[in-house]
């Protein structure tokens, strides 16, 4: 084909977007019948390279339209329409184990996509593309405030949706992650809700004195949001992955503070000592790591550190004391947390306590640990640097069906939120309003 | 989006507030005003009545919810406003606000009535009034006007294509016209709207003379180009061109004289092939695959350029303009001809001027171009009701023209009935009379240029699919003869 007298027309439409928002790659004005690569290439905050690509050919039309079209190979193949975003990986020579994850969220992800003459799986930066188009996803929409948090010891971020408020909120609790990790929370409060994701591994007063943060800490946290004037008091919900989902489960069962409207707890588990200390929490694991096993990979299966499951309730948060609506989000192959076996033990419990119509559980097949919003990346293993580990943690999921589960369980649990915070209301009892203005 | 806020009322004016709102509400007493410390919002809540002991800031039943989506678009994307958690059958008013770069406040506002399930959705639903009515997906934006109180005459326009137009969407409770500053509004949405896609980029052009701005669209091109021209405004507007480049367009919005100083810019026609010129052997540009677009005044060079000059254009488009062209005269000649004698001119009973009766079609080759001599497509774009130049009747001109050498076939005309001459972009607000700076010795004047609100939107809507469907045909999709696979 010669290129010189043909302009070959790739739209990306929309160009600027939320990262939960879809977009129609079309390309257009080449014969028919051609091999064509679409390519998709980001570069991440830490300087590497990110790339996925799929194999098309154009039709009668002369045009190619990725939410239609079947992918020949690739990164993916079949029809996906967003492909090519949750199947970027690093570009080979990349060092492994890498995670994509923005940190600054106050800028969008750019992402070049463009397309090339014939089945290409490599060398996409040697040769000119036919077309390119720059995209940006972005986690906060606009008008969508940012605000650090550090009153009284609380090291957090205070994300506010645009518009005279108040607002119901969500408390956000990342996993055991060596930073606070705002991106969720930016998205959510793009969706209308005040979210303050909570540093509690690494907030300021811990690197001061070396010590965790305990119980209270949390509660602060869930006080701040009370009694913020942009704040609906009695709206608040509780989010919580992985390790934080241990944390948040202890307060639903057993606090008088942390009181929240709805709780999501994404591939967490309810198995953990009842003692107020997180150091306690690591001698816990450091006592049963032994069982941890390694695959023919290297990688450590963090989960079976935790299995059986106990029949001991003083290893158990007794879930049987939850009392707002729960939504459990299971991984089916999360490797290194037990989640589908906790929940089911979890569901056991609460159906004997009373309270299970509480419950929903959304249990994905084939789907990992790192169950992130929709589009991100897969990453089935990493390097993980947490405060107490350094290893390659096997994380499981297999990227199709992972990358479904991003997408599905999203909305479900915006769906869950929005009904609970928004929609519904239970009149909660009066001890527990707090004055607002 | 979803926001929410605090359900408000006017303090003590129980008539002001829906009684529908407050039954939903739950409300059981009076209400009463607390004050609160944020904004100028005024925080409202049900006081207790002996049957029910509820502390304040109790936020009862459903809350309401806005959503646009999405809220970063191009200006020629549409939008879809919802609002949902609203009580069933409940009035609410869906107000824009836009401040301009003049520091105007523009706004339109529709007024809607709620499901049973307590939703409106301004791209289903019908406004039963305001700025706009019906069905109308987009009204909020294509029907803004200046808020009350403004300076008269305004004209909106972006001039700095860089950043985005910030257009905010509320919602309000119960039907409102007019205060709207002084009410809190329900929920607030911001959105971006923008004229340059990501990764256009936009190059500053001064060559042997020739002034502009080229924008080129993302990616490696090289790509079609556009010479844009605008009309007897003068300046230099380049919105139009960076939404080209945001299609896939390289394009050149062309400066030819500043605001007022037509008079004494007397330029030659051979200033416009050395832009195109410019255009065609740009490195970004494929120089067998440019074309032209021109608007009223930049027609008549459009015209030009596609008839009696040296240069090729693949093809043309005309918005609100014609083939009037005394021979022999510059370009600012011509003008001075048709325009110069305000005194001349008939006003309305608003004292704006219409211009569209002095030009007349005349049958003599001496005073128009020589349109028979085209040889590439031309698309012509014209409102029935362009109170200032006699367009549609220069087209009728042009196709007899045309078609007496058998070329007619080149030859797509679009006329829109109760349209006008300005015949922007989609969604932009309509200008039916503006101030318009003719020559800067004599100051402003008024100029009638036409059309009715709604169909004249709906004529730019319209008429850019179709420019943009020309302009993809002839110059992306449309192969020449040397091309091979």
């Amino acid at each position: 084909m010669n290129v010189k007298h043909r302009a070959v027309k790739l739209s990306v439409h929309p160009s600027r977007g939320l990262v939960d928002e879809k977009f129609v790659i079309v390309v257009q004005s080449v014969p028919p019948g051609v091999q064509l690569t679409v390519h998709a290439f980001h570069r991440c905050e830490g300087g590497h390279g990110w790339e996925a690509f799929a194999h098309y050919v154009s039709d009668a039309h002369g045009s190619v339209n990725v939410s239609q079209h079947a992918s020949m190979g690739g990164t993916y193949s079949g029809v996906e329409q967003m492909g090519l975003l949750w199947s970027l990986r690093p570009v080979p020579g990349t060092k492994p184990g890498l995670r994509l994850r923005k940190m600054n969220v106050q800028t969008p992800m750019e992402f070049t996509i463009s397309v090339h003459l014939g089945y290409r799986t490599e060398g996409f930066m040697d040769q000119a593309a036919l077309a390119s188009q720059v995209v940006e996803r972005w986690y906060m929409a606009p008008g969508v405030r940012r605000i650090p948090v550090t009153k009284d010891g609380l090291s957090a971020t205070l994300f506010l949706p645009s518009g005279p408020g108040p607002f119901p909120a969500i408390l956000d609790l990342w996993g055991d992650a060596s930073q606070l990790v705002e991106y969720r929370a930016a998205l959510l409060a793009s969706h209308g809700f005040a979210s303050l994701p909570l540093d509690y591994l690494t907030p300021k007063m811990s690197q001061d004195t070396s010590k965790m943060v305990d119980n209270s800490y949390f509660e602060k946290a869930f006080r701040f949001l009370q009694h913020h004037p942009q704040v609906l008091a009695d709206r608040i919900a509780m989010l919580a992955i992985s390790y934080g989902s241990s944390f948040m489960l202890k307060m639903l069962a057993y606090s008088d503070v942390v009181k929240p409207t709805c709780a999501v707890c994404i591939n967490g588990t309810h198995m953990q000592p009842i003692i107020a200390k997180q150091e306690d929490l690591f001698a816990f694991y450091n006592h049963y790591s032994d069982k941890i096993q390694v695959n023919e990979k290297k990688q450590k299966i963090m989960k079976m550190m935790w299995l059986p499951i106990t029949s001991d309730p003083t290893l158990k948060v007794d879930v049987g004391r939850v009392q707002c609506p729960l939504l459990l989000v299971v991984g089916e192959d999360d490797q290194s947390w037990p989640s589908s076996e906790s929940a089911v033990d979890m569901k056991e419990m609460m159906k004997r306590a009373g309270n299970s119509h509480l419950l929903t559980i959304l249990s994905y097949p084939n789907a990992g640990h790192l169950i992130e919003p929709p589009y991100s990346p897969h990453s089935k293993a990493s390097s993980f640097r947490s405060i107490s580990i350094q290893q390659k943690t096997l994380w499981g999921g297999q990227c199709v069906a992972h990358a479904y589960a991003q997408e599905d369980c999203w909305k479900k649990m915006l769906a869950f939120l929005h009904h609970h915070l928004y929609a519904a209301h239970y009149g909660p009892p009066a001890s527990r309003l707090t004055a607002k203005f | 989006m979803h926001h929410v806020a605090v359900v408000t009322f006017k303090a003590g004016d129980k008539g002001g507030a829906d009684p529908r709102l407050m039954t939903a509400q739950g409300s059981r007493g009076m209400l009463e005003p607390i004050p609160t410390d944020f904004g100028r919002q005024a925080g409202y809540t049900l006081n207790c009545t002996p049957l029910c002991r509820r502390a304040s800031a109790m936020s009862q039943g459903a809350w309401p919810l806005l959503s646009v989506k999405p809220t970063r678009a191009l200006v020629d994307e549409a939008f879809k406003v919802l609002v949902e958690n609203l009580p069933p059958g409940a009035p609410v008013t869906l107000r824009s606000l836009h401040q301009s770069e003049d520091r105007d406040y523009w706004e339109a506002y529709g007024h809607y009535i709620s499901t049973s399930t307590g939703v409106v959705s301004v791209t289903d639903d019908l406004s039963l009034g305001g700025t706009y009515q019906g069905r109308e997906a987009m009204g909020l934006l294509w029907s803004m006007q200046p808020v009350p109180g403004s300076r008269t005459g305004l004209r909106l326009r972006k001039m700095n294509v860089r950043s985005p137009m910030l257009v905010s969407i509320s919602v309000y409770g119960g039907h409102v016209s007019e205060d709207f500053s002084q009410r809190p509004p329900l929920a607030t949405v911001l959105t971006e709207r923008w004229y340059m896609a990501p990764g256009v980029r936009r190059l500053d052009i001064k060559d042997r003379g020739v002034r502009g701005t080229l924008f080129i669209p993302s990616g490696p091109g090289p790509f079609p180009g556009m010479l844009d021209m605008w009309g007897g405004g003068g300046g230099l507007l380049e919105y139009r061109s960076a939404l080209l480049a945001s299609h896939g367009y390289a394009s050149l919005a062309l400066e030819y004289f500043l605001p007022g100083e037509l008079a004494s810019a007397d330029l030659e026609l051979a200033y416009f092939e050395k832009a195109f010129e410019i255009v065609t052997h740009h490195p970004a540009i494929i120089p067998s695959r440019v074309g032209i677009l021109g608007l009223s005044l930049g027609t008549i060079v459009a015209m030009y350029l596609a008839s009696e000059s040296t240069v090729k254009p693949t093809c043309c488009v005309c918005i609100s303009g014609g083939h009037f062209f005394p021979r022999g005269k510059t370009l600012s000649a011509v003008h001075q001809m048709v325009y110069g004698d305000i005194e001349k001119l008939h006003m309305d009973d608003k004292h704006n001027l219409i211009w569209r009766d002095i030009m007349t079609i005349s049958s003599d080759l001496s005073w128009k171009l020589d349109v028979r001599r085209i040889n590439c497509p031309v698309m012509l774009v014209n409102g029935l009701d362009d109170q200032n130049t006699p367009t549609v009747e220069f087209a009728e001109d042009i196709f007899q023209m045309m078609r007496s050498v058998g070329k007619d076939h080149l030859l797509t005309r679009l006329e829109y009935p109760d349209t006008g001459h300005l015949i922007e972009p989609p969604y932009s607000p309509h200008f039916r009379a503006t101030n318009f700076i003719w020559d800067s010795k004599k100051g402003k004047v008024s100029i009638l240029w036409g059309g009715q609100t709604k169909p004249h939107s709906d004529a730019q809507e319209d008429s850019w699919k179709k420019i943009l469907a020309f302009l993809q045909y002839h110059l992306y999709s449309r192969q020449s003869p040397r091309a091979r696979m």
